[in-house]
């Protein structure tokens, strides 16, 4: 068993209420709980389906996988992600961090752990190569709400 | 018993075409005793949204490696690893996969480095498969735990290792990656976990042959016809060579490894699994950046 980190950063009450729902199920299934999260991915709206441009790939998934971040004017943050039905286990771990981050405000997207990935028991099942691919999304998610606080992107 | 061989004429012109079988052959053979059908696939989920019904599930990444140590299982652990999918050192193995049956070829490797007697790829993989409108299934099968003997991995004759590549420069090698992993262009991006290695770049004298040439649009391997060309023709292959072939962790390099061992007859084809990941890490080997080998 890979160790799981016992402290570190709390966790916003949805992104802990999931990690609680991983660790709740047997090992087995922890991969079913995922597949059942890659399902729910919301699909992605026209302005994006129609504008892949508009969105950022993220290569450290081993399956192309788009996000696009858009802090509204109160701070609250909508995530959109887009990802290959073939590829379940990266569209899970997007619906994981649309389920635990879309709508929150700013503030709260950034206090994220970066090692958030880690924390969902994941690692001996999955591999922690492929959840590399979580944390980048995280990481690149956190560096779009920054850019864009510092300069709001013009209305689409 | 081993299963008869596909008698497709185009496997007909391959080396081996007793490692090569084809979706309708699965489809008639599917239940026969002797035979297990394996998918293995670069997402770890995918089996779960639906595999050929009765295939089981082999991972390349949480079940080939070994856990802790950079290396592939062990002797027991393959065979606890096979005992326990219900596969037999008789059993007749037909692996599939996606991505052109990229992590397939890989699995089937390193069954070779265990030299499991009759394993074969499924031409044209997973896509292929659901293509051709093919049943799947979601059910996971309950087979009967086997016997599977413990073998000691060889890994001389089809794998390389670092310092056995540093004495085989000037020597044919094929990197299978892609061209700006060839060249050395490197996406840097500041602040992002960067997966792979410390420098960019190929290992000097490695002609670039991006793996996924091998493959038609339908995921099948081309012809013979068309990978000599690409292999003997463009670059320069002899059947008699002695050749190392890599990628990033080994597992590209697979599907190249098999294309010339066993579909152009290949005689000493190694695959140096260490690959990029060791070699653009490791202190002081040569390097070549740029597109030329």
């Amino acid at each position: 068993m890979t160790p799981q980190p016992v402290s570190g950063a709390a966790l916003h009450p949805r992104l802990q209420e999931i990690v609680d729902d991983f660790h709740e199920v047997p090992d087995r299934d922890r991969l079913q709980l995922l597949l059942e999260f890659s399902r729910d991915l919301p699909v992605l709206p026209e302005r994006y389906a129609a504008h892949r441009d508009r969105m950022e790939p993220v290569p450290e998934c081993q399956t192309p996988l788009f996000l696009a971040v858009e802090v509204e004017p109160d701070e609250a943050v909508h995530l959109f992600f887009d990802a290959p039905a073939e590829a379940p286990t990266t569209r899970g771990f997007a619906a994981i961090l649309h389920a635990g981050l879309d709508g929150l405000d700013a503030d709260e997207v950034l206090a994220t752990p970066a090692e958030f990935s880690s924390r969902l028991g994941l690692a001996d099942l999955v591999s922690p190569l492929r959840l590399r691919g979580m944390a980048a999304m995280l990481a690149r998610i956190k560096r779009q709400v920054r850019d864009q606080r510092a300069a709001p992107r013009a209305a689409q | 018993m081993a299963l008869p061989q596909d008698s497709a004429p185009k496997f007909a012109e391959y080396d081996h075409p007793e490692m090569i079988v084809s979706t309708e052959w699965v489809a008639a053979h599917l239940g026969d005793p002797g035979l297990v059908v394996a998918e293995s696939d670069e997402d770890v989920l995918l089996y779960e949204t639906g595999h050929i019904p009765g295939a089981v599930k082999l991972d390349w990444h949480t079940e080939l490696n070994d856990p802790v140590t950079r290396d592939y299982v062990d002797g027991p652990g393959f065979a606890r690893l096979m005992s326990a999918k219900g596969i037999g050192r008789d059993t007749t193995l037909v692996l599939y996969g996606d991505k052109n049956n990229w992590w397939a070829a890989y699995a089937l490797w390193v069954c070779s480095l265990f030299g499991h007697p009759d394993v074969r790829l499924m031409d044209g993989g997973r896509a292929k498969w659901i293509a051709e409108g093919r049943p799947v299934s979601t059910e996971t099968p309950e087979r009967p735990h086997a016997d599977y003997p413990v073998v000691d991995r060889d890994d001389k004759r089809i794998r390389a290792f670092k310092d056995q590549v540093l004495g085989h420069l000037g020597q044919p090698m094929i990197d299978v990656r892609s061209p700006g992993e060839y060249s050395g262009e490197l996406l840097h991006m500041p602040d992002y976990p960067q997966e792979g290695a410390l420098r960019g770049g190929h290992i000097p004298g490695a002609k670039s042959v991006p793996w996924a040439r091998a493959a038609a649009e339908d995921a099948t391997f081309r012809p013979r016809a068309e990978l000599e060309a690409i292999y003997l023709g463009e670059a320069g292959l002899r059947p008699d060579d002695d050749v190392v072939v890599y990628c990033r962790i080994g597992e590209r390099s697979s599907h190249t490894w098999f294309v010339l061992e066993h579909l152009l007859g290949f005689g000493h084809v190694r695959n140096y699994d260490g690959s990029w990941t060791e070699w653009g890490n490791s202190v002081r080997v040569p390097i070549t950046r740029g597109t030329s080998p």
